[in-house]
């Protein structure tokens, strides 16, 4: 156990570096984007003495190093900086953004995990029968459509031709859980194709479990067909559907901007998508310093599930 | 045209700055129609009329008005605004001392009245009697303390290049309701100035505008969340006479087809700015009304008139004859608008609406560019998404200019930096501007010293003769000399106007009193003290 208590270590420092590693490249990228916020913000006036006013009201005229330097120091004290266009701390954006974009998140995986896995295992059941034929087809074709297109066919038939839920979540503000008939649409839709991967993945992963040597061994000793599949065929199926299912956690917290704009809901994405369009460059980088912690977490979290499912597969840094 | 943008990659997914590219600000020197203006007034001939129509004006009701909006980002600090939303904001909780009426002329406010001395150097502005939410009067030291705060030079105010004109320094208060403006030169249309935007009074004193803002408008503040809502309630004591609505609230919708989604779903009760292809698929249904708000948006080429090709006016003048204008409205536009001719502010004020419309007449392009020996001509095209119709324009006036020999190469660059880039780069780019009096799209983009001045157009008999109108007393003589000035800019300029866009509003069916004849950033425009619900 000590082995994986110093791997984890070690994955969480590695995990550091590259956050550290996004944030500069995220930071580079965003510079070298045309235009700077001074610029966004004069728009369709591009006087050059009003930008160059705005410009040094935002402190843009410093060189480049200092203000990533300034914002790094301030990090170290967990202080994220105040974003140039309003002057507001980016911590305020960061925590206004992730409460819908939690929410979002977790009521997707919790019936994300239920759902996905036991299309998976119900297809994996009846492999080549009709039942296995309709899901594998069903979750195939679901996963052909885009959110987009997806999320704008149920609102047309479930809000506005039927009337049966809210179209959009426009107004409620972070008060999501205070309207939940506001969060069906945006949480099927971000089910659609999670569900459908996830399904696939479970069901291939338990056709092979279930023809493993391993299993016709305990099914020579006569254990029964329940045991057999979710004790041990199971176990094996899930172990590389949980890797798949921290890379669709990171993706939901990243804030799935289709959503978030199609539904009015005001989360990370929409954070960051205005914060980019505006050159925001201090918002951006905490954004990027949460993602890229997220995605380290996550994938450690997989990696340990994984261990814990399958341990003969090892570890690796 | 919508469902393509809508599902296009992550980068079209934000209107902000398709918006914010059609804030219009009424910067630079200005004024129109003093003198003949002063006593006016106020109250907006559109909007009653609009009311008569709509029968009653019921009181009572909440209306929910959703807006593109700016994010996490915004603020309630009228000073700051810049797009459509923030105006809607600002225009519920404070007052201009001007706003432009249904032709963009300026119309008294909070200014009762005004009058200048004979040299339009020095005008006398009267408060009518109003107060601020907190119970405060409007006094002429509020007026000079929001003026000098938007004129701070530490600042970066979008409405300090507006009040440039005024010498601060000397003006005064002359009693609590009559203020004196000094200015720095005759300027005849010194009201354009008081209406100009951004430039709302406030009352004396810092304040924290996103917390607790004090104005003097048809609204009180309630709440606030930015990027979110924003909520307000009647005001009373509002001196134009109290709104019919008790409250109103602004929510941010940035999606297009979220906001219309909203409105069917009956979320919201006003939808801002929707795309032409919606607003056909619903107009006349019976389920929501759509509202056209004509002349809101010019849309244009510009041509840089110092640097070949058109330095020749010749080429100029054969770039307007290749343009079919009918064909570039019902492609890049879907019909929503109205062809131009090559003249800023159809409908405004001192529109020379009396020069023959220019129509497509390929063979004496062919002609006059064979003249200025550019037979074969190649030229580079810079547009960007950064407008709806920018793109598609491009594409369809490139196969028009094929037709008449000219080879068009289209150009898409950065939407986030695109006024900047063309501003003095390139040769020939795709424009667009919001409603401004003709005067203020004059000296801000046609003056040898102007900000914007992406033609180009640097001529000093132009420059003097908009002088010779800033210092016209006459109201008929100053028509005269723009009627001059627009001459030339049909014959030569560098603007080719090719129409005029619609801005399409939706609105439920028990919505009443929206005004029809109100151009984007007119008085009348999102102005809710007049509207109620049936």
């Amino acid at each position: 156990m000590s082995g994986v208590r110093s791997w984890v270590v070690r994955r969480l420092l590695l995990g550091l570096g590259q956050t550290a590693a996004v944030v500069l490249l995220v930071f580079a990228l965003t510079e070298a984007l045309p235009g700077d916020a001074a610029v966004v913000l004069a728009g369709d006036q591009p006087d050059p003495d009003r930008i160059a006013a705005i410009r040094e009201a935002m402190e843009l005229d410093r060189p480049a190093h200092e203000r990533l330097l300034d914002w790094a120091a301030g990090l170290l004290h967990g202080d994220f900086g105040t974003s140039l266009v309003s002057d507001r701390p980016v911590s305020t954006y960061l925590a206004d953004g992730f409460g819908p974009t939690l929410l979002l998140a977790g009521l997707t995986v919790a019936l994300l995990v239920p759902t996905g896995v036991g299309l998976g295992v119900l297809a994996a059941r009846h492999e080549g029968r009709f039942v296995d034929r309709l899901v594998s087809s069903t979750t195939l074709g679901v996963y052909a459509v885009p959110e987009f297109a997806f999320g704008v066919l149920l609102i047309t038939v479930f809000a506005l031709r039927l009337g049966w839920l809210p179209p959009t979540a426009v107004g409620y503000g972070t008060d999501l859980l205070g309207h939940p008939a506001a969060l069906v649409l945006p949480v099927v839709v971000l089910l659609s194709r999670p569900v459908c991967s996830l399904a696939r993945l479970v069901r291939a992963g338990m056709i092979d479990a279930l023809d493993s040597p391993y299993v016709a061994h305990a099914r020579r000793y006569g254990l029964s067909g329940v045991r057999l599949r979710y004790a041990h065929a199971l176990p094996n199926a899930v172990a590389p559907a949980a890797q798949q299912l921290a890379r669709t956690i990171d993706w939901l917290l990243g804030g799935v901007i289709v959503v978030e704009a199609l539904f009015v809901i005001p989360g990370l994405g929409t954070v960051l998508i205005n914060a980019v369009a505006e050159r925001d460059v201090p918002v951006v980088q905490g954004l990027a310093v949460v993602f890229g912690l997220s995605t380290v977490v996550l994938n450690l979290g997989a990696d340990l599930v994984t261990h814990r499912l399958t341990p003969r597969a090892g570890v690796a840094a | 045209m919508h469902k393509t943008r809508a599902s296009a990659p992550v980068a079209s997914r934000f209107p902000e700055l398709r918006r914010r590219g059609f804030l219009a600000a009424a910067g630079g020197v200005a004024g129109v129609g003093a003198l003949t203006l002063a006593g006016c007034t106020g109250g907006s001939a559109s909007s009653e009329a609009a009311a008569e129509e709509d029968g009653k004006p019921r009181r009572g009701g909440r209306l929910r008005a959703a807006f593109a909006g700016g994010g996490a980002g915004e603020t309630l600090d009228p000073h700051l605004s810049s797009l459509f939303s923030d105006v809607a904001r600002a225009k519920a909780l404070f007052d201009k001392l001007a706003d432009y009426g249904p032709d963009l002329s300026a119309q008294p406010r909070l200014a009762a009245s005004w009058e200048s001395d004979a040299g339009l150097k020095r005008w006398t502005v009267t408060l009518r009697e109003a107060e601020f939410h907190d119970g405060r009067p409007v006094t002429a030291e509020d007026v000079l303390y929001s003026y000098r705060r938007i004129a701070d030079p530490e600042q970066a105010f979008r409405a300090k290049a507006s009040l440039e004109p005024i010498d601060l320094e000397a003006s005064r208060a002359l009693d609590a309701r009559t203020v004196e403006f000094v200015l720095k030169r005759p300027t005849a249309e010194f009201p354009n100035v008081l209406a100009a935007f951004g430039a709302y009074i406030v009352p004396e004193g810092p304040q924290d505008f996103d917390t607790k803002p004090v104005g003097s408008g048809p609204f009180r503040f309630i709440s606030f969340a930015p990027g979110r809502s924003a909520v307000f309630a009647r005001n009373d004591a509002y001196w134009e006479g109290a709104p019919h609505l008790d409250e109103l609230e602004i929510v941010v919708a940035n999606e297009e087809s979220a906001r219309i989604n909203a409105l069917l779903g009956g979320q919201v009760e006003y939808a801002h700015e929707l795309n032409p292809t919606t607003a056909r698929a619903h107009e006349g249904k019976g389920r929501i009304e759509i509202v056209r708000l004509r002349n809101s948006a010019m849309q244009a080429f510009v041509m840089k008139t110092d640097r070949p090709p058109f330095d020749d006016q010749r080429v100029r003048e054969a770039f307007f004859l290749i343009a079919d204008r009918r064909e570039l409205v019902d492609g890049a536009l879907s019909g929503a608008g109205e062809v131009g001719n090559d003249l800023f502010g159809k409908g405004y004020e001192y529109y020379a609406a009396d020069l023959p419309q220019r129509e497509q007449d390929l063979d004496r392009a062919r002609a006059l560019l064979k003249e200025a020996g550019a037979e074969n001509l190649k030229v580079t095209l810079d547009t960007s998404p950064v407008a709806s119709g920018f793109t598609e324009a491009a594409t369809i006036f490139r196969d028009q200019a094929a037709e008449a020999g000219v080879t068009i190469t289209v150009k898409t660059g950065s939407k986030d930096s695109y006024w900047k880039d063309i501003l003095d780069s390139g040769t020939f780019a795709s424009y667009r501007s919001g409603a401004m009096p003709i005067e203020a799209h004059i000296s801000q983009r046609l003056l040898t010293d102007s900000t914007t001045n992406a033609t180009k157009w640097q001529h000093e008999d132009f420059d003097a003769l908009y002088r010779q109108a800033q210092s016209t007393q006459d109201k008929e003589e100053r028509a005269a000399v723009y009627a001059r000035m627009q001459r030339r800019l049909h014959a030569e300029g560098g603007f080719l106007i090719w129409g005029f866009g619609d801005w399409i509003i939706g609105t439920a069916r028990t919505v009443r009193g929206v005004a029809s004849k109100a151009p984007a950033n007119s008085l009348d425009w999102a102005r809710f003290d007049k509207v109620w619900l049936a």
